[in-house]
């Protein structure tokens, strides 16, 4: 890979700054979350590069940024946020991904590590065969003819009504598991036939299940108010997203935008970026089916919800209330959403991309759920599977700085060939499980491919949110299990 | 000749295809993408599907090409290992491609692949290669 040369000013420890200077076409400088350590693992390859091809987009406002986890990915860096004006700007579909509302979230229980222990071999056999994972696989869930409109308009309601989960779940997720603003007729027949046979499946890649444990807690208040009571408590992580659908609707639309771009003169450096203004016809059918595609993504993640509440009953035979196991949160970390957001003094609505990272609104947001109003909404950052997670807030600076934004995750480091090269499926498994981490995994080189040095530490990549300002460290988890697809 | 090689991307998995002929390259390129899915040895030719797609230019057909073979994958569950392209020109191809029902008892899926995306995407005709970046 070609290490980048770009110029990067020093703005403080946690910032720095790619000068509007660098390239003709920038329409503002590129603003990077990193440390001293992060910035030259940054520097390594051509991400940094894409964040300066996002400062090209018509409407941008502020800075094209890049959380500390950022890596290049196709497009939009993967750890980039970006908001244009509504009124003069432009959405991509490529500020957003292929995996629309690819998220997290994480489910309490009031279960300690020595209750699960004894059963984590039936408990890992369960949720391995429960929640159905792995390439190509095929959901539990038969939908009716028509019926998928219904997933898509309605998310995690849809899921709820139909049984999968409880009422409360939809107060601690995001949008509430249900955008509004969709339309199903703007997502193509074939993205409904992708999904249809899905729903209710992991996927593969870095999606997972986790049955972790909280190993620190930093701050003991806010963590009591999420159900975070002490350490050696079980928690469990969901990630995955909208599947086939997803991709399809991506696909679908970045074709419809490369088009449109002749029609309204913009140009750019690369393809993937391909937008249309917010106000277009264009835009605004993107933005219909892609909140079409997030809800297919939370009534996703609502499905599987209830599929490891099931899993925890049969096979620790802790049940309901005996189990908990409530939705402490849930945040989809690859979205586009119109915001309201201060510029310059004057309130705007601004089209936020975030492609790899995490909304993080502070305390008194009217968006986040009334039971964290004094603390802010939750901000979930799954590490890599050998290593930790962790439970953020989001901050007042985050709302001034990042359009309320922070990271997702830990961040590649390395290509998952140099990852096979280092390790085979087979030593990866033989480690964790030396570590206390049971792993069900579908496919091996899958595994080696996700082996924990191939992955930023996410210990130095939250460190640097949490310095910076733009989220507040409130506990840490382990993990003791993992459902790979 | 070599039909494709990887190219090390730090998230995702990017491939170059050669061929005698632009659509050979095409062809090389679909082959490449089904092989980072799957072990394609085990993989019988029983099925098939016909492509027929037309396009603005030579990166819009490349990229519907490879996306439609993925949704063809994900809708009838066959792993494509041999591709006819049977007309090829600018910018329109046709194609029979041949493969299996994915059997979970003996094929061996590798990764999945979300897209394949425009990022650094290539097509030369002069030297018949063509690159491409998919997600992973």
């Amino acid at each position: 890979m070609t290490r980048w040369n770009g110029p990067i000013e020093k703005v403080d420890d946690y910032r720095w700054m790619i000068p509007k200077s660098y390239k003709s076409g920038m329409r503002v400088p590129g603003l990077i979350y990193a440390d001293k350590d992060l910035l030259e693992d940054i520097r390594e390859e051509q991400g940094l590069e894409q964040v300066v091809n996002v400062s090209f987009l018509p409407g941008i406002v502020g800075y094209s940024m890049a959380m500390p986890d950022i890596h290049w990915g196709y497009g939009f860096a993967i750890g980039g946020v970006a908001a244009m004006r509504v009124s003069d700007g432009v959405v991509s579909p490529g500020g957003v991904g292929f995996d629309i509302n690819c998220g997290v979230r994480i489910l309490r229980t009031n279960l300690k590590e020595e209750d699960v222990k004894p059963k984590k071999k039936e408990l890992m056999d369960a949720l391995y065969r429960n929640v159905p994972s792995g390439v190509g696989s095929e959901g539990k869930i038969k939908l009716r003819a028509g019926e998928i409109d219904k997933v898509l308009a309605q998310g995690s309601r849809w899921a709820v009504e139909k049984g999968f989960g409880r009422p409360e779940d939809l107060e601690t997720t995001e949008e509430k598991g249900e955008m509004s603003g969709t339309d199903p007729s703007k997502v193509s027949s074939r993205a409904k036939e992708r999904g249809t046979p899905q729903l209710g499946t992991l996927g593969s890649g870095n999606h997972f299940l986790e049955v972790a444990v909280v190993d620190e807690i930093h701050e003991p208040e806010i963590a009591r108010v999420m159900g975070i009571d002490g350490l050696g408590q079980v928690m469990l992580l969901i990630h995955c997203g909208s599947r086939g659908l997803g991709h399809q609707v991506a696909d679908d639309y970045i074709k419809v935008m490369v088009r449109a771009m002749q029609e309204y003169g913009i140009e750019l450096p690369d393809r993937q970026l391909a937008c249309s203004p917010v106000k277009s016809p264009q835009g605004q059918a993107y933005l219909a089916a892609m909140r079409c595609a997030a809800n297919y993504a939370w009534a996703n993640r609502q499905c599987i919800t209830h599929w490891v509440r099931e899993s925890f009953c049969t096979a620790v035979g802790k049940c309901e209330e005996e189990a908990g196991l409530e939705l402490i949160y849930d945040v989809a970390h690859n979205i586009a959403k119109l915001e309201e957001h201060e510029v310059e003094g004057e309130k705007r609505t601004l089209c936020v991309h975030r492609k790899g990272a995490t909304r993080a609104f502070p305390a008194g947001q009217r968006d986040v759920p009334q039971k964290y109003a004094k603390i802010g909404q939750p901000v979930l950052i799954p590490g890599d599977m050998g290593r930790f997670s962790y439970i953020l807030v989001g901050t007042e600076r985050a709302m001034k700085e990042t359009w309320g934004s922070t990271c997702h995750g830990a961040g590649r480091l390395k290509s998952r060939a140099a990852a096979k090269k280092m390790v085979s499926g087979r030593d990866v498994l033989n480690a964790l499980e030396a570590r206390g981490i049971m792993v069900r995994a579908g496919s091996m080189s899958g595994l080696a491919e996700e082996v924990s040095e191939a992955y930023k530490d996410v210990t130095s990549v939250v460190r640097v949110a949490h310095n910076a300002g733009i989220s507040k460290i409130v506990a840490r988890t382990r993990p003791i299990g993992v459902v790979k697809g | 000749m070599k039909k494709f090689e990887l190219i090390e991307h730090t998230a995702d998995i990017g491939l170059n295809a050669y061929g005698g002929t632009l659509a050979e390259a095409f062809a090389n390129a679909a082959y490449g993408m089904f092989s980072v899915i799957a072990d394609l040895d085990a993989v019988r030719e029983v099925e098939s599907r016909q492509v027929e797609i037309s396009e603005d230019d030579a990166e819009a057909l490349l990229f519907e090409w490879l996306n439609n073979l993925l949704y063809l994958f994900d809708v009838d569950r066959i792993i494509f290992k041999r591709f006819d392209i049977t007309e090829f020109g600018e910018w329109k191809l046709k194609a029979t491609c041949y493969g299996e029902k994915y059997d979970p008892s003996r094929h061996q899926i590798k990764l999945g692949v979300k897209a394949a995306t425009y990022h650094m995407m290539k097509v030369d005709s002069e030297k018949n290669e063509v690159r491409v970046i998919l997600d992973v």
